[in-house]
């Protein structure tokens, strides 16, 4: 089975307020909040880590679910967000562009 | 505003937070527009790592909308870095204001590799000799819609803002065309700002009542004109526990040198960046504070007054005239436009009453000759 790779949408805006991910549509200005499990996918998403390591080290020790059942819904859960633009997924790693000497400011 | 955002924003309030924010990233201007309220000189800007120090601090604070401003943005040579730090490394939902006349095909195509939610321009007149009279800058109409038609071919989301004064008081409909022609949206401001010295000499290009009156009843501004126009009803005790504007609750400004202030429009000095952090003087400043205190019941005359539920009152433009509890006789003149019920402070300084009458007459007439 390939492995598919999540990476946020660099053209979105992102704050976490009160400990939940804002984010702002790039396409239209449409205005999303993540609930924390999409919180935590869209922190993880960085491009290169596949999303089954995704869950096995983020999203199921948090939640204390079955790594399969994690991941089937995680994958449901990318594919979702990645229809609004707000991640990109693919079955190769994805590079990111970040501000020269930076790393993206995943959990402001 | 978005119900999401309506959310966000009343959360943000709850937990003093300050979601947004405008930053002038300089004073210094390739238009002289004679209405402008800035002294165009360079006193001392932040440098480029002051302000990226700075958005870190905004961002840590909580900071999601971040209006860059000027003065002209595009003057300050290391815009970019500072656009891209603020996309790429912060995520900040980034608005830009510009005039717009330096951005060309190269230009609109970094703005839209980075990713912003509008850009707005200011074009005061669809006729090059009124709008370049306003700019001082001959060309400067066209070198603007031209850069409006590289940011759309961009995908871009564009805002036309006209400031409406005497010079361009009839020119407003024929702007609102030009953005349709140019698929763009546009808003209308009868608003001039005192020059932030406390000069008010500007303020001699306000539009008139007439003016006004005829803005107000444009059914294509202002939707149901009746319902826009009505005599105000009267006054709930919740009308007068509400906050007179967003200043100082989830909105502040930043000077290109570091100060910050309430608003744009509210040049109550609350402290400097350069001196001391950006959450500190947005939690701790006594003036931020003050502020935040005001409900509209704490407002002697307005709380009085018969607009206060739908008022447009500006703090800022209060404060500008004397008291930031004071009423802003700028939107006591809108609200007298637009229902020809003169508000408490009109009436405290016995002005206006007597064109009052003959107002409210005169359409009454018409319709029974």
């Amino acid at each position: 089975m390939s492995r598919l790779f999540v990476a946020r949408n660099p053209r979105v805006a992102a704050r976490c307020l009160d400990g939940e991910m804002m984010i702002m549509s790039a396409r239209d200005s449409t205005l999303f909040t993540l609930n924390r499990t999409a919180t935590i996918l869209w922190q993880a998403a960085d491009g290169t880590t596949p999303l089954d390591e995704i869950v096995q080290s983020r999203i199921c020790p948090e939640f204390e679910v079955e790594p399969a059942e994690a991941l089937k819904d995680a994958e449901t859960l990318a594919r979702e967000l990645a229809g609004h633009e707000i991640l990109q997924i693919s079955e190769e790693p994805i590079p990111q562009r970040n501000a020269p000497g930076e790393s993206p400011g995943e959990s402001r | 505003m978005s119900g999401l955002l309506e959310e966000m924003t009343v959360r943000a309030l709850a937990r003093n937070i300050p979601l947004s924010v405008q930053l002038d990233l300089t004073y210094r201007c390739n238009e002289r527009c004679v209405h402008c309220y800035l002294d165009h000189n360079d006193h001392g800007e932040m440098t480029t790592a002051e302000i990226k120090h700075l958005l870190d601090e905004m961002a840590d604070a909580g900071v999601f909308i971040l209006t860059l401003s000027g003065g002209e943005i595009f003057l300050r040579k290391d815009f970019f870095e500072i656009f891209e730090y603020a996309r790429r490394r912060l995520t900040f939902c980034v608005k830009l204001k510009t005039n717009a006349i330096l951005i060309k095909e190269r230009e609109a195509a970094r703005i839209r590799d980075l990713g912003v939610e509008s850009i707005q321009i200011s074009i005061y007149s669809h006729r090059p000799e009124v709008h370049d009279a306003i700019t001082l800058v001959p060309g400067s109409l066209e070198r603007s819609l031209n850069a409006i038609r590289f940011l759309k071919s961009q995908g871009l989301r564009v805002v036309i803002a006209n400031v409406l004064m005497t010079l361009n008081a009839q020119d407003y409909t024929g702007v609102r065309a030009l953005a349709d022609e140019l698929d763009v949206d546009c808003t209308l401001d009868p608003t001039i700002t005192p020059m932030m010295d406390g000069n008010r000499s500007v303020l001699s290009l306000s539009v008139d009542q007439s003016a006004l009156r005829q803005v107000f009843r444009d059914g294509a501004l202002v939707g149901n004109v009746d319902e826009f126009c009505a005599i105000p009803a009267p006054a709930h005790e919740n009308d007068l526990a509400t906050l007179p504007c967003s200043a100082s609750h989830t909105a502040c400004y930043v000077s290109p040198y570091g100060d910050v202030f309430p608003c744009v429009q509210f040049p109550l000095p609350t402290g400097n960046v350069r001196k001391q952090r950006f959450i500190d003087i947005w939690r701790h400043s006594d003036q931020m504070n003050e502020v935040r205190s005001i409900r509209m019941k704490d407002l002697p005359t307005c709380s009085q007054c018969t607009h206060v539920a739908n008022c447009t009152r500006c703090p800022g433009l209060a404060f500008m005239e004397g008291n930031m509890r004071g009423p802003s006789t700028q939107d006591c003149e809108k609200s007298f436009a637009r229902t020809g019920v003169p508000s408490a402070n009109m009436l405290a300084k016995g002005r206006r009453a007597a064109n009052l009458i003959q107002i409210r007459s005169l359409p009454s007439l018409t319709a029974t000759a």
